[in-house]
């Protein structure tokens, strides 16, 4: 019996150095934010210091950051309600309809789900060139949409497949048309499935940094790319980028608190059940 | 029946339209043309109309440049190095602290957060941490007696940087899989090896990581498939330097692309990216197919 207490003791100690680790880098930056620039070059391991606000400050009332933040937020719930509609749609017609096509639709999707940014950045920047894209919101958005629909509607299929058909062929036996089916049955049913993918499509859409860096100017730009300017040739202005970083980790890790299980299942989706 | 067909089909037409249109337009097409882009020779900024045909030159030109080869070779590395490393330690540690202790859950969300923080402050982050003069790692370090290092103005140090900053934010992926196979595993199978008398590590290696053998597979190929795509992390962290000692090939295709222009040579090593990453989600989808448990009642 000891020595069972003394495994989970063992264990706890193990878990609490791991959690240290991950949420360690996390914590520096944060506490960074706090600092002065003077502080901020003093060594690494001076974690007790008058925290200051003046970085915050400095963010926050700069005279582009309101614009910024719009941009960012316009991006970021745009492109995640727009996805999580085409996507659930895409996913009940993939899953509930035979017809012609659908498997070239479907592998193709599953294929696109892992195109590198970095191959689609050049031709991207040209076609948008081309469509008057570039430097628009729009232009962002529909790029987001459009790389997170194959992540969407892969994980939406397999949370359609999982509502029992019977419901849906008794309600189609009462009458119920396909689209009254889909809103008043399907839906409520996979919204566990529907949150994670907006999860997941909000991170991408709001952290992303190399398409917003081509793809946007001035007026534009996204966080991300606003808190690049903070590096600069002659340095980099550590204690305002730190504020600004730990502003826009923000939203993703409080979802993540309040819908770790959903986070958790989309991370393992397709590949255990459950 | 057939009128029946169709509209059903009409219907299926009508649900998934709009984001086919749009995976095709923002996603596919841009695939599509930068392929074709490869054959072009095409400067940014002058209209599309003015690019002229090259056939295979951007190819030749760019499979005969060291530096491609050497970006490759680092990439190769990075992906063997961080994977291997970041799948050692997930499945060691899942091991070790699977089953059902409480507050598992709480410690499972910490986890989580590298892999949700933004690029920009996962670069940046680990930029400062390394700094040389100030950094924590140098620090933590000192109090071990070892001398403050130049990180990332040293070619092996600054490889080793990007390879710790990527085996922090995904090594809880390859956790939380293993924990989650496990979890799926039957007991009464290692209750009956445990009542033949297999030890832990017979009962680990024997029974439980077989059983697991498919989320093993499949966690491999997709941490391996990240490996190949990662960019900003890199980006921020080291832009690719000192020299070209971090500069893996997606960061490669930026460079030729932004900043030395050259079109045409970076569709050119796009298009072995793409070939890469395709394969390597081709046997992702061999292994685990979302589609299959649907395809057979069809």
């Amino acid at each position: 019996m000891n020595d069972q207490r003394a495994l989970l003791a063992v264990r706890y100690v193990a878990l609490t150095l791991l959690a240290i680790l991950c949420v360690g880098p996390i914590l520096v930056m944060t506490l960074t934010s706090f600092k002065t620039q003077a502080q901020t070059f003093t060594t690494g391991l001076s974690f007790f210091f008058a925290p200051t606000m003046e970085n915050y400050r400095d963010v926050i009332f700069d005279s582009s950051f309101g614009r910024y933040l719009v941009n960012s937020l316009i991006v970021g719930i745009v492109a995640t309600l727009i996805t999580l509609l085409l996507g659930c749609m895409a996913a009940y017609g993939l899953a509930r309809f035979s017809f012609a096509g659908r498997k070239t639709i479907a592998y193709t999707t599953l294929m696109l789900r892992t195109v590198p940014l970095a191959v689609i950045a050049v031709p991207v920047f040209m076609i948008w060139s081309d469509w008057r894209l570039t430097n628009s919101l729009l232009g962002l958005i529909l790029l987001y949409v459009a790389v997170n629909l194959p992540f969407t509607i892969w994980l939406l299929y397999g949370f359609v497949l999982q509502v029992p058909v019977e419901l849906e062929e008794a309600a189609a036996i009462d009458g119920c048309r396909p689209w009254k089916i889909f809103l008043r049955i399907v839906l409520p049913l996979i919204r566990p499935g529907l949150a994670a993918a907006a999860i997941f499509t909000f991170r991408i859409a709001w952290n992303e940094f190399i398409l917003a860096l081509v793809l946007t100017d001035r007026s534009t730009r996204t966080l991300p790319v606003a808190a690049s300017l903070f590096v600069t040739d002659i340095g980099v202005e550590w204690g305002k980028l730190m504020a600004l970083a730990s502003l826009i980790a923000l939203p993703p890790l409080a979802f993540t608190f309040l819908a770790a299980r959903q986070v958790i299942s989309g991370l393992t989706a397709g590949a255990v059940k459950g | 029946m057939t009128t029946d067909s169709r509209s059903n089909a009409r219907t299926a037409w009508i649900f998934i339209l709009p984001a086919v249109l749009i995976m095709a337009a923002a996603c596919l097409y841009p695939v599509v043309s930068a392929v074709r882009l490869g054959f072009y020779d095409w400067s940014m900024g002058t209209p599309w109309a003015q690019a002229k045909w090259s056939g295979w030159t951007s190819f030749e030109i760019v499979f005969t440049d060291p530096a491609m080869w050497r970006s490759l070779l680092t990439t190769l590395k990075f992906a063997a190095v961080s994977v291997s490393a970041e799948m050692f330690l997930g499945i060691a540690l899942a091991l070790a602290l699977e089953g059902n202790i409480r507050g598992m859950a709480f410690f499972r969300t910490l986890f989580i957060l590298p892999m949700m923080v933004a690029p920009i402050a996962v670069g940046l982050t680990w930029r400062y941490l390394f700094d040389a003069q100030f950094g924590l790692i140098n620090a933590v370090l000192a109090v071990f007696g070892v001398a403050a290092k130049g990180w990332l103005a040293d070619e092996t140090l600054a490889f080793a940087a990007i390879i710790i900053s990527d085996i922090w934010q995904w090594t809880p992926f390859v956790f939380i899989m293993v924990i989650a196979g496990l979890a799926n595993v039957d007991t009464s199978v290692l209750e009956a090896a445990r009542i033949d008398g297999a030890r832990w590590w017979t009962l680990t290696t024997r029974v439980k990581l077989p059983m697991i053998a498919h989320v093993l597979a499949i966690t491999l190929v997709m941490r391996l498939i990240d490996a190949f795509r990662v960019l900003e992390v890199i980006y921020l962290l080291t832009f690719g330097g000192p020299g070209d000692s971090t500069e893996v090939l997606s960061l490669h295709i930026y460079k030729t692309a932004f900043i030395g222009q050259k079109l045409g040579a970076a569709s050119a090593i796009s298009v072995l990216l793409l070939v890469v990453v395709m394969v390597l989600t081709w046997l992702a989808l061999r292994m685990s197919n979302p589609l299959a448990d649907s395809e057979k009642d069809k």
